[in-house]
């Protein structure tokens, strides 16, 4: 166990923004690779880049995961730690989500060095990806709809042109295309919710629209409209139905590893800005009778998990269906703000869903790296074509049956304590009903994963590849990722512990 | 420390095996599964447990940890066994061992991946006769399937993928059924624990509320239900049965072995620890269609083996037809016959490992299974055709073999119960069931084993005596089936000892 280092009652040891530490470093990261880039723009190296970005990554993750364990920012430490007039906050939450897109983005650029060799512009990809992280990473931080905004742009932009990144590839450019149109849109709903809010009630900082939103007398309509268009914002970042529609395009044209970090980190970073804002803007004691967002979440989940689960039974396309899978748990993250009443527990169950977007982190990422194993040898796109897999790699294929049965919710993976807690924790708020329908829709969800299990290891082979070299760092981040899951089932005691403590604190 | 050991050892050689080459890997196994074979015997010869697990008794080699605690439930490691889970852990690693070397001729190809999910399944095996923390017990629940959908799915026969799908997709809805029947049941309880101990006295307490508007005894009846339905299934039972002659069918011999030696008994077992052991007022109250069940599964599973052309699909129905013996006594609840079923778990185990392994050696040389197809192979293979015989006999319940123990128990148990209305008449129905048995058997080995030698390929495949390793495991069951006949008390005591105290405060005695 580390030290405790309670940075908000010890500033002598540290200074008060060190405790953005993690965020920066990602930021800085992203400028070396320029540096680097830009004094030898030709032969930069692949292993120097990837090497640099792994660091900043990995160093990111872990000084926020010593600060979660340390208790920065908890309330046993003095409560969150307020930074620039209270537009960015550091607490369990956002460390949280900072550790979840710091490991994703570290498998991810691991498992870029192997899929960028025969690529340019690799320096660009490498900064695109820390740029987009230091914007996930400061959405858990941000503390008004100010910072929420900028921080959510900064997490997009990178993104589009990261999707768009095969330049050559058509399907790519298409992909990046609709992405940005899509999330143009949605950025402009988001904006104008922002603008009604801020009509509403005057202010822009989390805690004082809570406050100011007991009495905005006849603005109440204006307010209620604000933020149902603010939950369109999240459901474009969370993939989440209605504005779900871009991410199979997205996910299936993207880089492969582009596809992991969208869909792991960059929807866990729109659960935390949802997580933040929702219980601390709009909490349900302060907000006027129009406002039910509960309501609306509860129906977007519903939706959201069966849409994707329904949508992902039907695909011939393991990357597609792995997209619609991606929709179909943010269907499952959405109980965790669905499932929330004002006399239950609400910390357990948000806690709940927050354990449940770390454990995704592992398994979505290492899924979506393993189609990239598969891309990168050529394998085909469809289930037909992983047909016999596991008798040329039985490795990679043993990690991506984890991840299938990992994600299908089957107990000897951390997907099934995860799930289990999500659920129970919905049902103990009283909210039953929606752990049925996540519980059927979890049953039905095996059906498509094991069609990949099956394709794998029990079908013979029908076409011939050949594997001419096992690429080091793919391999490495595939791996990491099935230990990951594997170990997330004995440790999930401390992440849900960690997580329910953190969302408590909101509240 | 030593049941986490022997957890830890056959996992670590599952991921050992699994990366080691394929000449090696059967051989490897072999050895590395001496390693928990010996352990479970150090167990038995050192246990010193008294009373049943779930009602207070003190376990042998318990550890108990934190793990964490979900919504305000405290959910533990915790381990240790009684006298009903030793022996069924004991069977679990002298099966794998037997049923590892019994491999070497029939599996040739991908064997590393072959040994290790062996290997896996062992582990996983061991946690669920081991755990008594229901999370984690489920874990290991549900970690069984896993390596025995991949064992009859890529090394099964030609219809494998339809049975391998087959046999997960009922277990698993059949799980679900029983994890929701059972966490309803620990929601309405004033526990704050999944440990099983303290969940099973708080019911047998009586301290159950209702949940949901359900009244505390229609939750119990319909908790009650869940779980029969999720691990009938398992057992199986008759209605449920279907997946079972097709995954026994496909399945390699080993893998066979493993599914009726052991697995069926997960179900078994689970019936024993939940459902008997923690609602027994309500397996008291329909003791009756239960018993109905339990004897329907003993006559048409045989009556459906009567049937049967193909060798091991005999030996697949008439392990439905053993295991409503099981049923039969556990609803009894009579110190015979409960103690009985649990040790007709470990005697059934051993013979239909028995009867599985030896029709898979004649298989191994004749490359046919079906009954017709040949005659007096005891002329060409006499050494597996007695024991083959033996093996059938200790089926039929031949004194002083384990099966004439067990059956006697279970029927002594099962005449003499006063829970059971009917009891002699559903006793006496069961019993018809042996008669059937000894039909089906005896008609199958005068076709198959005597008679004049006639084989239908013989110009394709030459019928000679079995290799040594193929025989010996054989041997060694046989060795311990007399054993366990002669001396039931190798095991019987203990169970006793962990049986009295469910029947104590259930009222059966």
């Amino acid at each position: 166990m580390l030290p405790a280092v309670p940075l908000q009652s010890t500033q002598d040891i540290l200074p008060l923004w060190a405790a953005l530490a993690p965020s920066i470093l990602l930021g800085l990261t992203a400028m070396v690779l320029f540096v680097i880039d830009s004094i030898k723009p030709e032969e930069a190296s692949n292993a120097l880049l990837a090497g640099v970005a792994g660091a900043g990554t990995i160093g990111a993750a872990a000084i926020a995961g010593w600060y979660l364990l340390a208790g920065t920012g908890t309330p046993e430490t003095g409560g969150a730690i307020s930074l620039y007039g209270g537009a960015i906050v550091v607490d369990g939450l956002s460390l949280f989500f900072t550790v979840i897109v710091g490991s994703v983005a570290a498998m991810v650029t691991v498992a870029s060095y192997d899929y960028l060799q025969d690529q340019q512009h690799k320096a660009e990809f490498y900064s695109l990806v820390l740029l987009a992280a230091t914007g996930m990473s400061l959405m858990g931080s941000a503390n008004s709809l100010a910072t929420v905004f900028v921080s959510l742009e900064l997490a997009s932009l990178p993104s589009y042109a990261l999707v768009a990144y095969l330049k050559h590839n058509k399907g790519s450019v298409e992909a990046g295309l609709k992405y940005f149109l899509i999330g143009a849109l949605s950025s402009a709903v988001f904006a104008f919710g922002i603008s009604l809010v801020f009509a509403a009630t005057g202010v822009l900082g989390l805690p004082a629209i809570a406050e100011a939103l007991g009495d905005v007398s006849d603005l109440g309509g204006v307010a209620a409209l604000g933020v149902l268009m603010i939950v369109g914002g999240f459901a474009f970042k969370t993939a989440s139905v209605p504005f779900h529609f871009w991410a199979p395009e997205a996910y299936e044209g993207a880089p492969a590893p582009i596809s992991a970090f969208l869909s792991s980190a960059s929807k866990a970073a729109g659960f935390a800005v949802a997580f933040r804002v929702f219980a601390v803007a709009f909490p349900l004691e302060a907000i006027p009778a129009q406002v039910d967002w509960v309501l609306t979440f509860q129906i977007l989940a519903v939706v959201t998990m069966t849409l994707g689960n329904f949508a992902a039974a039907t695909q011939e396309n393991v990357k597609r269906m792995l997209a619609y899978s991606s929709i179909g748990h943010a269907g499952y993250a959405l109980i965790g703000l669905a499932a929330i009443s004002a006399d239950a527990n609400n910390g357990a169950t948000m806690g709940a869903s927050m354990a449940h977007l770390f454990v995704y982190g592992f398994m979505n990422t290492g899924a979506f790296l393993f189609i990239a194993l598969a891309e990168h040898w050529d394998v085909g796109r469809t289930f037909e074509d992983f047909d016999g897999f596991a008798t040329h790699a039985p490795v990679a294929a043993a990690a991506m049956t984890v991840f299938m049965f990992s994600l299908a919710g089957l107990p000897p993976f951390g997907g099934f304590f995860s799930k289990y807690a999500l659920f129970a924790a919905a049902v103990q708020s009283g909210f039953w009903w929606l752990a049925a329908v996540g519980a059927i829709n979890s049953a039905l969800s095996l059906f498509y994963y094991s069609r990949v299990v099956k394709a794998m290891w029990l079908n013979d082979a029908s076409t011939s590849f050949e594997i001419e070299r096992r690429p080091v760092g793919l391999y490495a981040a595939i791996v990491i990722a099935a230990v990951g899951t594997l170990l997330l089932l004995p440790a999930f005691g401390p992440v849900v512990e960690t997580a329910q403590s953190a969302a408590a604190a909101l509240f | 420390m030593i049941i986490e050991m022997l957890i830890a050892v056959a996992f670590v050689a599952a991921l050992v095996v699994f990366v080691a080459p394929d000449e090696y890997a059967g051989k490897l196994a072999f050895a590395l599964s001496l390693l928990p074979a010996v352990g479970s015997l150090y167990m038995w010869s050192g246990f010193d447990a008294t009373g049943n697990a779930l009602t207070g008794g003190t376990l042998a080699f318990a550890e108990q940890f934190e793990w964490f605690t979900l919504s305000g439930y405290e959910i533990q490691w915790l381990t240790g066994v009684d006298g009903i889970s030793l022996p069924l852990v004991v069977l679990t690693t002298i099966l794998t061992t037997l049923a590892i070397v019994s491999s070497w001729t029939p599996i040739d190809d991908r064997q590393s991946q072959f040994y290790g999910l062996m290997l896996f399944m062992e582990a996983s095996l061991i946690g669920v006769f081991t755990a008594l923390d229901f999370l984690m017990w489920f874990v290991f629940w549900e970690a069984v399937l896993v390596p025995m959908y991949f064992l009859i799915g890529i090394w099964g026969g030609p219809r494998r993928k339809y049975a391998a799908i087959k046999f997960f997709v009922y277990t698993n809805i059949a799980s679900l059924v029983m994890f929701i029947g059972f966490v309803a049941l620990v929601v309405a309880t004033p526990v704050t624990t999944f440990a099983l101990p303290e969940i099973s006295q708080a019911l047998r307490g009586g301290e159950i509320e209702g949940y949901l508007s359900l009244s505390a005894g229609a939750l119990r009846t319909f908790a009650f239900a869940a779980m029969f339905l999720g691990f009938a299934v398992k057992v199986p039972v008759v209605p449920f049965h279907t997946w079972l002659p097709d995954a026994h069918v496909e399945a390699p011999t080993p893998a066979s072995v493993m599914l009726a030696g052991v697995l069926l008994k997960m179900g078994t077992y689970a019936l024993l620890r939940f459902n008997f052991t923690m609602l027994p007022d309500v397996a008291q109250a329909y003791a009756v269609p239960i018993a109905a069940v339990a004897v329907i599964s003993v006559i048409y599973g045989a009556l459906l083996a009567l049937a049967q052309q193909d060798l091991k699909r005999i030996v697949a129905y008439s392990s439905v037809s053993s295991m409503g013996y099981v049923i039969l006594g556990l609803v009894a609840y009579t110190t015979y016959g409960v103690g009985g079923a649990t040790f007709q778990m470990v005697a059934h185990g051993l013979i239909s490992g028995l009867m599985f392994m030896s029709v898979g050696v004649i298989y191994n040389v004749t490359h046919t299974r079906m009954v017709g197809d040949m005659s007096g192979i005891a002329d060409r293979m006499p050494i597996t055709a007695g024991i083959f015989v033996a093996g059938a006999f200790g089926y039929m319940g031949l004194p002083l073999m384990a099966g004439f123990a067990a059956e006697f128990f279970i029927f002594k148990g099962a005449f003499e119960s006063t829970v059971l209305s009917f009891a002699p008449l559903f006793t006496a129905f069961a019993m018809f069931g042996i008669v059937i048995v000894a039909g089906y058997l005896l008609f199958a080995m005068q076709r198959t084993l005597f008679g004049p030698y006639e084989f239908a390929d013989d110009d394709k495949y030459e019928v000679g005596p079995a290799a040594l390793h193929d025989t010996l495991p054989l041997a060694v069951l046989l060795v311990l089936i007399i054993a366990l006949g002669v001396a039931p008390n190798l095991f019987f005591g203990m169970i006793q000892d962990a049986v009295n105290p469910i029947l104590q405060t259930g009222g059966g005695l």
